[in-house]
């Protein structure tokens, strides 16, 4: 640390960031030195809720972790539980519906997030252009559910509303006007000459340190690593399609990992979201929408199912996971861990911010696209004393030498909804 | 030789002429604010929303954040605004000449456009905070990168006048008033003109601390930069200063390049000699077309350019006034040489 270098504390509320989060920043003038990430300020205590509630009441919890990639966290608990209750035959036409609600809501995402990215570079006239154009997304998901955010459209063994075919030429509109759009999109973006100033060569995560941070989605992707859970474990109506990783070579850029990697890759799959919805409704074949018409049977099954599972959706900002586990003869959810994409993400900022100018930090910092509701599942509290602190390696591993003692104590007891 | 009578009426004049200029400032803030929303396809705020902003301000408390040297943090929004008030006494407003104009010409109104910025940048470094400190240092790249082009342009005019009409004085709005720019120079010197015209332009963004040089106060990058830890009262002189600083800009562009008044083309053309007669009349109408020009300088420099480009990171900013910017202004000096050797 040199003789002239400062701290510049950016949160845990400032306006380059849409949710409360907490950088320090050790800076030698213009330049930021040192980076230190610490989250934990946005924490709700979901699970803790959820481990109380039963497998129905948690669908509408998951859905309400994030804002604005509702969805894939429902999609991902759906599935858990759907695996760990053993609920395997759910119709094709549900997976489908599934799939086609999931990629809406990448494209709202995106355009939402290109939006933000407009804001951060102060390029306000590009935020409400981008922010007018995912009305119509907004439309289409709010005449598909009823909702323009928690959509509440999946539950355990299918869907709650299909999408009829009088439906479908409202989307397919949706679809067409998005194609028109597409190219004003990729060009107010990529083709602007303050934006690549802005861009090009800002927040470089290279490939390797994308592969060692194990960063995902879009993030990584700008980096030239082709990991998407959609085609590597392919779900729902995924499994169906030929999906490639879109990578900014795609469109004819280098796999930089920069922060115009990133928008290329997220710009690419706006474009492969339409696809996919295309396909989905093309394709979709007929027949029921769930795998039991009775709420009461899909509960009472699941009461009396036992086991645990990993769901695995591919967001808006990359792989999400959610453990489940059911007990059986309990009607609660016995456990429930939620990881996010922006999990992993923050730990690539610590190599993206390094070296970067405090004007950079902005956009740097919203080029993985954090989602800070998703991501925050922990704050260390001191009961008593109300004090916050970080836990360390060793802590960790004296916390869990200790649980399975405790486990070892317990086994052939039922375990009784704790940890 | 100003006897005592003449000293009162000055002062009245100097006055109303401040309140006015805080109340026209505003309201051009207002319409800025309302044209850049609906170029971005929003609603916008009322045109009454700057002294809504205002009056709601003066009413909020006024915090002295742990840590500012107390005077300095407390003094510099007084100072800022005092420096933009006595501006408004060395301008010309249209028909009516700048109340103090014997006291005072382009060499004062330079190092007054200077204060309330500087101003701006000592009240950052007072408050203490780091952010307040980043958004000062930005603050005085900016101003050291914007200054030079624009001395170039006003030393080039006033050297230009002396040039072409001996005698006259050099750095007095009256004279580029009694002869505008634009009957004085041959088809060479009219392109310099223009250039110097732009290079005024181009600074006028960054004086007034608005996108895309907005670096020193940078909402999302420091949000609110050497603003960040200012409220109440003190915020609100600083906004007043700021929309009086618009205006003022906005005057010197027209006061130095378009000084035209409406009145003669429209008794030449319309033949209202009889209500020409009235100097009343005149006098309304070249306020207004006063006014009207200030809009569009402000529209232009201002309104047009936030909304159409993102955000200058420092370095490219302090890079575009020392290099292409001056370039241009030292072209347009150049052009207006060559100019005055052939009218020679």
């Amino acid at each position: 640390m040199s003789k002239c270098s400062y701290t510049l504390p950016i949160g845990p509320v400032h306006p380059a960031l849409k949710e409360p989060t907490m950088f320090k920043f050790v800076m030698d003038g213009e330049i930021v030195k040192e980076v230190d990430v610490q989250p934990g300020v946005n924490h709700r205590g979901i699970e803790f809720i959820g481990m109380r509630r039963n497998p129905l009441q948690v669908l509408h919890l998951a859905e309400r972790i994030c804002g604005i990639c509702s969805i894939v966290h429902q999609y991902a608990f759906t599935m858990a539980s759907e695996k760990a209750a053993g609920i395997n035959d759910i119709p094709e036409r549900a997976q489908y519906i599934r799939t086609i609600m999931a990629e809406l809501e990448r494209i709202h995402s995106h355009v939402l997030w290109a939006g933000v990215a407009a804001h951060e570079l102060g390029f306000d006239t590009l935020l409400h252009w981008t922010w007018k154009l995912r009305e119509d997304v907004q439309d289409v998901l709010e005449y598909i559910s009823g909702n323009r955010v928690n959509y509440a459209m999946y539950y355990q063994g299918g869907v709650r509303r299909d999408i009829s075919p009088e439906k479908i030429p409202r989307i397919k509109e949706m679809i067409s006007a998005y194609r028109r759009e597409f190219q004003k999109l990729a060009d107010a973006f990529l083709e602007d000459p303050l934006f690549k100033h802005r861009t090009v060569n800002v927040g470089v995560l290279t490939k390797k340190d994308a592969l060692e941070t194990s960063a995902v989605g879009p993030t990584t992707r700008g980096s030239g690593v082709p990991k998407d859970v959609r085609v590597d474990q392919p779900y729902g109506g995924y499994a169906d399609l030929d999906l490639k990783p879109c990578l900014p070579e795609q469109m004819g850029y280098p796999n930089t990992g920069d922060t115009y990697a990133k928008t290329v890759v997220r710009i690419l799959e706006v474009g492969q979201s339409l696809d996919i919805i295309e396909f989905c409704l093309d394709n979709m074949p007929p027949g029921p929408i769930r795998w039991e018409m009775n709420v009461n049977k899909v509960l009472m099954h699941m009461k009396k199912a036992g086991g645990e599972a990993i769901g695995m959706t591919e967001a808006p900002r990359g792989e999400m996971i959610h453990y489940v586990r059911l007990d059986p003869g309990d009607e609660n959810v016995s456990a429930w861990k939620v990881r996010a994409s922006t999990y992993n993400n923050i730990i690539a900022w610590q190599k993206m911010l390094v070296g970067a100018q405090i004007a950079d930090v902005a956009i740097v910092a919203a080029s993985i696209d954090p989602c800070i509701g998703c991501m925050d599942r922990v704050t260390v509290v001191d009961g008593e004393t109300g004090k916050e602190g970080v836990m360390t390696k060793e802590d960790f591993y004296r916390l869990s030498v200790r649980k399975t003692r405790r486990l070892r104590r317990m086994k052939g007891k039922p375990s009784g909804g704790g940890w | 030789m100003m006897d005592i009578n003449d000293l009162y009426v000055r002062m009245l004049l100097g006055v109303l002429a401040m309140l006015a200029a805080v109340v026209v400032g505003l309201a051009y803030k207002g319409i800025d604010r309302k044209i850049a929303a609906h170029m971005q396809s929003r609603i916008g705020p009322p045109l009454r929303q700057p002294f809504r902003d205002i009056s709601k301000l003066m009413q909020k408390e006024t915090i002295t954040p742990d840590g500012a040297v107390d005077w300095i943090f407390h003094g510099m929004p007084v100072i800022g605004l005092v420096a933009a008030l006595l501006l408004v006494l060395y301008i010309p407003w249209g028909p009516l000449s700048p109340p103090l104009k014997a006291h005072g010409d382009l060499i004062l109104v330079l190092y007054l456009l200077i204060i309330p910025s500087l101003a701006m940048a000592l009240g950052g470094f007072s408050s203490g905070s780091p952010v307040a400190a980043i958004g000062a240092q930005r603050e005085m790249v900016m101003m050291m990168s914007y200054e030079f082009p624009l001395a170039i342009v006003i030393l080039s005019l006033a050297w230009f006048y002396t040039r072409v009409l001996p005698g006259s004085a050099p750095f007095a709005f009256t004279t580029m008033e009694a002869a505008p720019i634009w009957g004085l120079v041959g088809p060479i010197g009219f392109i310099g003109a223009v250039l110097l015209l732009l290079s005024l332009v181009v600074v006028t963004p960054s004086e007034l601390s608005k996108i895309p040089f907005d670096a020193p106060e940078a909402e999302t990058e420091l949000g609110g930069g050497l603003m960040a830890e200012y409220s109440g009262r003190d915020l609100a002189m600083f906004y007043i200063a700021d929309a009086v600083k618009g205006l003022v800009m906005a005057a010197i562009i027209v006061g130095l390049f378009f000084p035209h008044p409406l009145s003669p083309i429209v008794e030449k053309y319309y033949a209202l000699p009889l209500i020409m007669d009235q100097p009343v009349v005149a006098w309304i109408i070249d306020g207004l077309f006063f006014l009207f020009k200030v809009f569009l300088v402000l529209f232009a420099t201002v309104t047009t350019v936030r909304v159409a480009f993102p955000r200058l990171k420092i370095d490219k900013i302090s890079y575009i006034y020392l290099v292409p910017v001056s370039l241009m202004a030292l072209a347009g000096t150049l052009l207006l040489y060559l100019d005055t050797l052939g009218g020679v």
